[in-house]
C-alpha cells in the first residue's frame, strides 16, 4: 500500500474529458427551457482525461486493504472470501439491462431467481416466505419490525410499542426500532454473557411488541436459553425477531425458524458471500413465518400458474424500496448457493465456528477472554491478559495489527466490556492463514510488554498513520 | 484444529444447542455446480428475459456509462473492502466518498453530503424524518403529488410508522401546487414539504415561492433531484431548498433491473449534525499528512443507538464510487451534452408522436427528457404492439389514458423513428 495524495479536483484541467458521445444533430436544445427553470452556473465538476481518471482510482486503490488484500477477521462482519464467478455472472448483460418496471412477461428470467433465491433462503432457515427488497441489514431490521408492528395493528393491538433488545445487541437494533415508533426496552445480559431470563420475564407485558435477538449473540455465545426466552415472548404475545447479522455460525446447522422466531433478515453481504464494496451495496432479505407472510412489503412476486408476477401486497407493511431490491447482490447471492450446493452449505457453520475456536483458544493465554466457553463463528477478548501496566489499549492492538498486514478485529464493541477486541474468521481461510494471524497477535502481546511504544504509536507500514479524529469533528471539512 | 479446541468432532462444536433444533433433514437447494454449469444455468435462466429498447423512466434512466468505470469499480480493494473504520487501512474508500460528497454538493447547490442512501425513495424518506427533527415538529410532512409514485409510497411507509403524518398536495395541472400547499403550512404544524425538480410527468418545476412560502412558517424544504438533469436546470441550492436528495442511478448506473442504485442526501450546513448516515471529513494524521476519516459519528446508530439520527449504516458506496467515476470522466461538458441530446430526442419523438394523431398533449409545460401524453390508444394495446416489435415505451401511469415516455442520449433516430412506425402501424389498424 502506497500513500498517494490527490483529489480529484486537483487533477482538472481547462477542456478536459473522458466521455465518448455523439455529436448534437437534434434541433431543439436545452436553451429554449424557461430561463427561470435553467441552471445559471455549471456545476464545477472535474475536468480529467480518461487515463489521469483511471490512475487516480487505481492509485486510491492502493490505499485500501479488501479481503482479496488478507486476512480480514473484522468480528459480526463476515468478512469471508467473494467468489469470483458471481461476479461474472451478476453482470451478466441478459439482466443488467433490464427495466426494473418491464412488464413481467419480459423478464421472467429475473423474477425466477427472486423467486428461487426466496426459496433457498426459506430452506436455509426454515422460514415460509422471504422478501428481498430491502437493501441492507439495518434495512432488513426495519422492514422487520414493521411487519412486527403491522401484525399487531392488524389485530387491533395498538398499544404495542415497545421492544426488548439484549444490551449486547448491535447498535442498529435499537436504531432501526426507533425508526419504526418504537420504545426500545433493554434486557442485561448474565455473567456468562448471554441473555438473563430472569430479567427478561418481569419486561413482558401487554405493551411488548416482541424481541430483537442475535442467536449466536455478539459475544459468539449461542443463546442457551432460547426455549424459554421463545416460550415466555410468545406467551406474553409478542413476537421473536431474528437478527441474522450471526447467521453464519449456524448456517446448514440450525435454522432461525426451528427456533421458534416469527421474523428475520439475512445480509447476503455476510453470510451469502457478497463483497461489501466498502459499505455497500449489501442486502436484507426478510424471511416471516406462514402467519405474517401477508405483511411483507411491496412489491413481491408470486407465481401464478407456472407465470411469475410482481404484485402489490394490499395487506403488507407498505413500500420500503423504489424497486425490488439490490437484485445484482441477488444475483451473486444465488450464484454462491449453487456452488456450495445441499451438501456443502452444511460445512459452513462448522467451519466457522472451527476456525473462531481454534484461535480463540491458540490466544487465551495472552488476551483475556471474559467468558470462557465454546463460541460460535466470533469471540471477544477483553483486552490484553498483561501489559495494561504499560497502557497499551485494545486500539493500540488493533492499529499494530495493520503494521503485520491483517486488517484488525472489531473493536470496542459488544459494549459490555471496555477493551473488547472482537474476532471472527469466517471459514474461508486455511489453517495456515489463521496460524500467521495468531502468531501475529502473540507478537503483539509480547511487543506489548517489551516494547509498548512500538504499539502506542502504530500503525508504522500503513499509508497514513493514525489520524487526528477531534480535529474532523471540531472543524469539519466535507467537502472541497 | 479440534484438538486445540478440546473437541473431537465437528458436532462438539455446537454442543450448547438445544439437540432439537439441530437441522437433521436434507436442504431443498440443488446440488452443488461447477462454475461451468453455473454459467450454463445463468444462460439457461437470462434466454428467459427480453431486453427492450428503454423508452421508460419513471425513477430508472437508461444512461450511457463510460468504459473505464467497469474497470475502476472492480478493483478488489474497492469492492471487497468494508466500511472505511480502520480509516490507515481505508484512504481510497475514504477519499472517493469525500470527492462523491464534495460533488453532489456542486450539482444540487448545497454545502454538504453525506455517504449515500439505499435509493432515491429512501433518501426522500430520510430526508422527511430529518425535516421533522431538525424542527422539532413531528407531527407532519407535505409531499407534493407529483412526485415518483414509488416516493410518495416509500416516504409514506417510512412516516406512518415513524409516528409522522403525511399530506399529499394534489397537483395543479400536473405541477406541485404552491397555494394549496401555502394554505397547509399555515396550520404551523408541517415540518417540511418535499418537492419534485422534474417530476413524475416528466416536467421541469418552476419551483418559485416554495422556499418563502415553507421559510415563513419554520418549516424546511426538500427537493428530489435527478442529478444528471442539474447540468442544466435548476439546482435546490438555487430554489433555496434546505436539503436535497434523490437518486444517482441517473449517473450513469446500469438499470440491473432495479438496483443497486444509491440515493444521495444533501443539507445546508446548519443542519448536517441531523444528516443521517456515513459522513467523511478531510484530516491530517501523526505526520502531519492529509487524511481522510468517518466523521461527526456522534450521529449515528453504532455510537448512539436508539437516539441516532437514522439506523443506516451499510449504504450503497460502490454504486457512490460509480457516480464519482462517472462525474470525474464526463464533467460538466459531458453532463450538459448528455442532457442535450436526451433533450434533443425526446423533443423530436415528442413531436412525431403527435404528428401520428393518436396522441394529445398533457398541457405545454416544459420537460426535459420525459414526457406523458394522452394516447387515444387504449394503453394496454399500444404497449402491447411496441413490446412486440421490442420498444419498452408508454408506460401506463396510474391514469386511464396517460401514458409516459422518455428518451435518453442512447437513443437513435433510426429507434425513434421505428417505435412511431409501430404507432402508426395501430393508427391503420384502428382506422380500417
Amino acid at each position: 500500500m502506497k500513500y498517494y495524495d490527490k483529489l480529484i479536483f486537483e487533477l482538472s484541467k481547462e477542456d478536459r474529458n473522458g466521455f465518448s458521445l455523439p455529436e448534437n444533430d437534434w434541433q431543439e436544445t436545452p436553451e429554449n427551457i424557461p430561463a427561470v427553470l435553467r441552471r445559471a452556473v455549471p456545476p464545477d465538476l472535474p475536468q480529467v482525461s480518461e487515463p489521469d481518471a483511471v490512475r487516480h482510482y487505481v492509485n486510491l486503490s492502493n490505499m485500501n486493504f479488501g479481503v482479496d488484500t488478507g486476512f480480514y477477521p473484522l468480528g459480526s462482519c463476515t468478512m469471508k472470501y467473494n467468489p469470483k464467478i458471481c461476479e461474472e455472472t451478476a453482470a451478466h448483460p441478459g439482466f443488467s439491462g433490464l427495466h426494473p418496471l418491464q412488464p413481467a412477461s419480459t423478464v421472467q428470467g429475473a423474477l425466477r431467481i427472486y423467486d428461487e433465491l426466496s426459496r433457498f433462503l426459506c430452506s436455509l432457515t426454515g422460514m415460509a416466505a422471504f422478501t428481498l427488497n430491502p437493501f441492507a441489514g439495518a434495512h432488513g431490521e426495519l422492514t422487520g419490525l414493521m411487519i412486527m408492528r403491522s401484525w399487531h395493528i392488524s389485530r387491533g393491538d395498538l398499544k404495542r410499542t415497545r421492544i426488548i433488545v439484549p444490551d449486547s445487541a448491535h447498535g442498529t437494533n435499537p436504531a432501526s426500532a426507533a425508526v419504526c415508533g418504537l420504545e426500545v426496552v433493554q434486557v442485561r445480559s448474565t455473567p456468562q454473557g448471554i441473555i438473563d431470563v430472569e430479567a427478561l420475564k418481569p419486561l413482558l407485558d401487554d405493551r411488548v411488541a416482541g424481541i430483537m435477538m442475535t442467536n449466536p449473540n455478539t459475544l459468539g455465545l449461542f443463546e442457551t436459553e432460547i426455549h424459554e426466552i421463545e416460550a415466555s415472548v410468545h406467551a406474553a404475545g409478542g413476537l421473536l425477531y431474528y437478527d441474522g447479522a450471526n447467521m453464519n455460525a449456524l448456517l446448514g446447522k440450525v435454522r432461525p425458524g426451528d427456533m421458534g422466531f416469527d421474523i428475520m433478515h439475512l445480509n447476503l453481504h455476510k453470510t451469502f458471500s457478497t463483497p461489501h464494496g466498502g459499505g455497500g451495496p449489501g442486502s436484507g432479505p426478510v424471511g416471516v413465518a406462514a402467519h405474517l407472510k401477508h405483511l411483507l412489503p411491496s412489491p413481491a412476486v408470486h407465481c401464478r400458474g407456472g407465470f411469475l408476477t410482481v404484485e402489490d401486497q394490499p395487506e403488507g407493511a407498505g413500500r420500503v424500496s423504489g424497486f425490488m431490491g439490490n437484485f445484482s447482490v441477488l444475483l451473486k447471492a444465488y450464484t454462491y448457493i449453487l456452488m456450495l450446493g445441499k451438501q456443502n452449505v452444511r460445512k459452513v457453520g462448522p467451519y466457522a465456528v472451527l476456525s473462531a475456536n481454534y484461535i480463540k483458544e491458540s490466544l487465551k493465554d495472552c488476551f483475556r477472554l471474559p467468558v470462557p466457553a465454546l463460541c460460535k463463528h466470533e469471540f471477544v477478548f477483553d483486552g490484553l491478559s498483561s501489559g495494561q501496566e504499560n497502557s497499551v489499549t485494545t486500539l493500540d492492538v488493533a492499529k499494530r495489527l495493520l503494521d503485520y498486514g491483517f486488517h484488525a478485529p472489531t473493536i470496542y464493541f459488544p459494549l459490555l466490556f471496555h477493551q473488547s477486541i472482537m474476532i471472527e474468521p469466517t471459514e474461508t481461510e486455511s489453517k495456515e492463514t489463521l496460524d500467521a494471524f495468531i502468531d501475529a497477535m502473540r507478537s503483539i502481546a509480547a511487543e506489548a510488554a517489551t516494547d509498548p511504544d512500538i504499539l502506542r504509536s502504530a500503525p508504522h507500514a500503513t499509508p497514513v498513520r493514525r489520524p487526528d479524529e477531534t480535529l474532523a469533528a471540531t472543524r469539519p471539512k466535507l467537502v472541497e | 484444529m479440534l484438538d486445540r479446541a478440546g473437541l473431537d468432532s465437528l458436532d462438539g462444536l455446537y454442543s450448547d444447542v438445544p439437540e432439537d433444533v439441530l437441522f437433521k433433514g436434507e436442504f431443498d437447494l440443488p446440488d452443488a455446480m461447477t462454475e461451468m454449469e453455473v454459467r450454463r444455468r445463468f444462460e439457461e435462466i437470462a434466454s428467459m428475459n427480453f431486453p427492450l429498447k428503454v423508452f421508460c423512466g419513471a425513477g430508472a434512466y437508461d444512461h450511457y456509462s463510460p468504459a473505464a468505470i467497469q474497470t475502476v469499480i472492480s478493483r478488489s480493494e474497492f469492492l471487497t473492502s468494508y466500511t472505511p473504520y480502520q480509516a490507515e487501512v481505508s484512504q481510497g474508500t475514504l477519499r472517493y466518498i469525500f470527492e462523491f460528497q464534495t460533488m453532489m454538493a456542486r450539482l444540487t447547490g448545497m454545502d454538504c453530503a453525506n455517504a449515500s442512501m439505499y435509493d432515491g425513495p429512501t433518501s426522500a424518506a430520510e430526508a422527511a424524518m430529518m425535516m421533522a427533527a431538525c424542527t422539532k415538529r413531528k407531527r407532519r410532512v407535505l409531499l407534493s403529488e407529483t412526485l415518483l409514485p414509488q416516493v410518495i409510497e416509500t416516504v409514506g411507509t417510512y412516516c406512518r410508522f415513524h409516528g409522522i403524518e403525511i399530506t399529499v398536495i394534489p397537483h395543479n395541472d400536473r405541477t406541485s401546487d404552491l397555494q394549496a400547499a401555502e394554505a397547509e403550512l399555515e396550520k404551523g404544524d408541517a415540518a417540511g414539504m418535499v418537492v419534485p425538480g422534474i417530476n413524475r410527468y416528466g416536467i421541469i418545476e418552476d419551483l418559485s415561492g416554495f422556499a418563502d412560502a415553507v421559510h415563513r412558517t419554520g418549516a424546511l424544504l426538500t427537493v428530489y433531484s435527478d442529478p444528471s438533469s442539474l447540468a442544466v436546470v435548476r439546482c435546490p441550492g438555487e430554489w433555496g431548498a434546505d436539503i436535497a436528495c434523490g437518486d444517482a442511478q441517473t449517473l450513469g448506473l446500469p438499470l440491473n433491473f432495479g438496483g443497486p442504485y444509491a440515493g444521495f442526501l444533501c443539507c445546508r450546513q446548519g443542519f448536517v449534525r441531523k444528516l443521517p448516515g456515513r459522513i467523511v471529513g478531510e484530516t491530517v494524521d501523526a505526520d502531519g499528512k492529509r487524511a481522510y476519516v468517518l466523521t461527526l459519528q456522534a450521529r449515528e446508530q453504532h455510537i448512539r443507538r436508539e437516539k441516532a439520527t437514522s439506523n443506516i449504516c451499510s449504504n450503497q458506496s460502490l454504486m457512490a464510487l460509480y457516480a464519482t467515476v462517472y462525474l470525474s470522466l464526463m464533467g460538466s461538458e459531458g453532463l450538459r451534452r448528455v442532457n442535450e441530446l436526451s433533450y434533443g430526442g425526446a423533443h423530436y419523438l415528442y413531436s412525431r408522436l403527435l404528428e401520428t394523431g393518436m396522441f394529445y398533449k398533457l398541457n405545454d409545460k416544459p420537460f426535459l427528457k420525459e414526457f406523458v401524453l394522452h394516447s387515444k390508444i387504449p394503453p394496454e394495446t399500444l404497449q402491447k404492439a411496441l413490446l412486440d416489435a421490442g420498444f419498452f415505451a408508454a408506460l401506463s401511469c396510474g391514469e386511464d389514458d396517460l401514458v409516459s415516455f422518455c428518451v435518453t442520449e442512447k437513443r437513435t433516430k433510426e429507434e425513434m423513428d421505428g417505435l412511431v412506425d409501430v404507432v402508426n402501424q395501430i393508427r391503420h389498424e384502428v382506422l380500417r
